[in-house]
């Protein structure tokens, strides 16, 4: 009599994310994972250790800076991925604004849309054909339809009428040269899914996911942080006149570009109080901290459409 | 371990069939809303636009409004993937569209799915696309079915219109061979029977609709299953620096079904070497054995040959290698299936160029005639046979979702064109 099991929701998730990377692994001649020192992202390394150790990674990392990223967050990435013993690669905005190809509207324009750019840049510079990326569908409208392995063409474009149906578990990631597939084996996870994995595997984490003393002002009912130092020691995000600066403890739920992430007030030191935290929160993910997805209800499809992940 | 650990009964996937007028969108908005899913910002942004609407109550059918185009269209284009969970179990729900011309849908969104809830407006009966739903939803072989007669606010919670559809819909569910299936009347709108109780249909003394949801097994659970490791990927660190890894040779893969434990006999496929496990890990560390689901690495006892598109079984309980198949398949591209020219098939992590040799008959997924047909177009379903180049290693679809399942692709633009079930 064959003993009849059942996975664990947290196992369930991590066997079919083990799955996806290896199908990208078998699949794909040159992927790449990408790797931001955030917290979903951190996930899919746990979750990489799984799938191939005790080998190497089937892919290097990579990471698209805007040069607008937390110091902790950048020291954080590095640490990591030498831990691992595993090659990094770096790509930045700002080199795509030295070659004129990203072009910012004004100095202060948020840079993360612009990431599409260095992201099809590195791309083309690499020759890679698949992207292994951390997002999840329960982040946003848009991602809630789309496809695990999702097609991209030439120009890095995502086009909602025209997916590859997805069944089962057979995954099509076929692609003509120049067309490259993006893969996302925690698609199915949620915010919470994310924190307990966390929890459960001890994954550490950049500082600022936990609660800490910052300075920030009020702008426009979110929590603004402000005077960021940069990795080169720089200060970011400067007040506005006339705004008054409050210490506030707080800890980011999302951690991106300085200019579109914004922490929410918490004294979840330890990742247990966050896991609390999160089953009782009222606010989504996304709506309590990310400034740039508000501009319109359909701004991230438009993202992906130009090539965002 | 921390005190917020509860009990965990795994994962659900379930799919909702029925057309926006079913209230569809409505049910899973009442089941994200009921099971405190929903967050505050999110339902302010529905709030909004329903007031945009000229409507007068929050529509909570506007949470499962996806894309820009569709909400354009104001319909429902593709299939969505949302969540929830009850701190006991996650739900997975694959809000599939109900309207005609997107069998293809249905059937992708079905072939994850353990559990179907057809939707039936109380006022209308049983229709066409019901027996449609109901149909497909047993071809892609759900176990569990549970048809909710909505709109019971619009009928009175009258128990005699709700006992009348379901004697109109068990006649017709005994020609479909659909085993499991259970009745609920709902109230998606005003929340009853879903996951509160309500007050407005004591008659009914059944579980609710998250009662049923909770309740239901696990995939793979309820029967005894062959071992079935198709490989994904082989591991070879061949680190000389390491006498350990030196000879390392993982074979790495998802259990598809059945489980697995050291020193149990197995053969590879196809070359039909036999061997022993040696080991069964996760990540290099050793767990001793593995089930259904499980992404794990097996070592062998024996240094034989075995790659990509092999599969490792239990010697005892090979499956059958065959190189025709004769399969349900449901046709998903705009181009229709053309016999002159020569697919793809992948199959577990297998391919093989393919041919269609013949087309036993469509299916009319309306009246479930079979009729004839020599061309195979966007959404029709039709039992078929397939010539092909390499062997497959195939159990039939209705007794294992994993090895009966394959994929056509179309090697000229790569696109997925079919889905397909072996008989």
């Amino acid at each position: 009599m064959t003993q009849r099991n059942t996975l664990s929701h947290l196992d369930w998730l991590e066997a079919e994310a083990i799955h996806i990377m290896r199908e990208v692994a078998g699949q794909c001649a040159n992927p790449v994972l990408l790797f931001s020192g955030g917290k979903d992202s951190i996930c899919m390394l746990r979750i990489a250790e799984k799938a191939f150790r005790p080998g190497k990674f089937p892919f290097p990392l990579m990471h698209i800076d805007t040069g607008h990223n937390y110091q902790e967050v950048v020291a954080f990435r590095d640490k990591r991925a030498a831990e691992l013993g595993e090659r990094l690669i770096v790509r930045s905005v700002e080199d795509s604004m030295k070659r004129g190809t990203v072009v910012l509207k004004h100095e202060g324009e948020s840079r993360n849309k612009h990431q599409s750019v260095t992201l099809l840049e590195a791309i083309e510079e690499f020759g890679f054909d698949a992207c292994i990326g951390g997002a999840r569908r329960d982040e946003e409208k848009a991602r809630a339809k789309e496809r695990i392995f999702s097609f991209r063409d030439e120009f890095g474009q995502w086009d909602p009428k025209n997916q590859r149906p997805e069944l089962w578990s057979l995954y099509n990631a076929r692609s003509h040269k120049g067309e490259n597939i993006r893969a996302f084996p925690i698609s199915n996870w949620t915010e919470m899914d994310v924190w307990q994995y966390i929890e459960r595997e001890k994954l550490e984490l950049p500082s600022i996911y936990f609660a800490h003393t910052r300075p920030v002002v009020l702008r426009q009912g979110a929590i603004v942080p402000v005077n960021v130092p940069l990795v080169s020691g720089e200060l970011t995000n400067l007040p506005k006149a006339g705004e008054e600066i409050i210490e506030k403890l707080v800890r980011f739920r999302t951690v991106g570009d300085i200019s579109c992430t914004a922490p929410v007030e918490s004294d979840a030191d330890t990742v247990e109080k966050i896991v609390v935290e999160t089953a009782t929160t009222t606010i989504t993910e996304r709506g309590a901290t990310r400034l740039d997805d508000q501009t319109s209800e359909a701004s991230m499809e438009q993202r992906k459409k130009e090539g965002y992940f | 371990m921390t005190t917020h650990q509860i009990e965990d009964h795994g994962l659900l996937r379930f799919l909702t069939c029925g057309s926006v007028d079913d209230g569809k969108s409505t049910l899973i908005g009442r089941l994200l809303f009921d099971t405190k899913t929903i967050l505050a910002d999110t339902l302010n942004a529905i709030e909004k636009t329903s007031q945009k609407r000229g409507l007068g109550a929050v529509d909570l059918s506007l949470l499962t409004d996806g894309l820009q185009a569709e909400r354009e269209q104001g319909i429902t284009i593709d299939v969505a993937y949302r969540y929830f969970s009850t701190g006991t179990r996650k739900y997975i729900i694959a809000d599939a569209p109900g309207h005609e011309q997107y069998t293809r849908n249905m059937v992708t969104a079905a072939s994850t799915a353990n559990l179907a809830i057809i939707l039936i407006d109380a006022r209308k009966g049983v229709l066409t696309q019901t027996r449609r739903h109901s149909k497909l939803a047993s071809l892609v072989g759900i176990p569990h079915l549970v048809v909710a007669i909505n709109k019971m606010d619009l009928v009175d919670y009258s128990q005699e219109t709700y006992e009348k559809i379901k004697a109109d819909y068990l006649e017709f569910a005994a020609k479909v061979g659909i085993e499991d299936i259970r009745f609920i009347p709902l109230s998606a709108l005003n929340g009853d029977m879903i996951v509160e109780r309500g007050e407005r249909l004591d008659w009914y003394d059944g579980p609710t609709l998250m009662e049923i949801l909770e309740a239901v097994p696990a995939a793979h659970t309820e029967h005894d299953e062959p071992f079935r490791f198709p490989v994904q990927y082989v591991c070879r660190p061949q680190d000389s620096t390491n006498p350990e890894l030196h000879d390392y040779r993982g074979f790495m893969g998802r259990v598809e079904s059945g489980s697995i434990k050291v020193g149990d006999p197995v053969t590879v496929l196809p070359n039909g070497l036999e061997s022993t496990v040696k080991a069964v890990q996760i990540g290099g560390v050793d767990i001793g054995e593995a089930f259904t689901e499980q992404s794990v690495t097996i070592l062998l006892a024996d240094e034989i040959d075995c790659s990509r598109g092999d599969m490792i079984v239990k010697t005892a309980e090979a499956p059958a290698a065959v190189k025709e198949i004769r399969a349900t398949v449901c046709w998903l591209a705009e181009a229709p299936l053309d016999r002159a020219r020569t697919y793809l098939i992948r199959h577990t992590t297998r391919d093989s160029k393919a041919k269609l040799t013949a087309i036993d008959h469509r299916l009319d997924v309306n009246t479930l005639d079979k009729v004839a047909a020599d061309k195979l177009a966007m959404n029709d379903i039709a039992e078929v046979t397939f010539k092909l180049a390499q062997p497959l290693f195939v159990d039939p679809y209705a007794e294992n979702r994993g090895t009966g399942a394959f994929i056509v692709i179309d090697e000229s633009n790569n696109n997925t064109v079919g889905a397909g079930m072996i008989l």
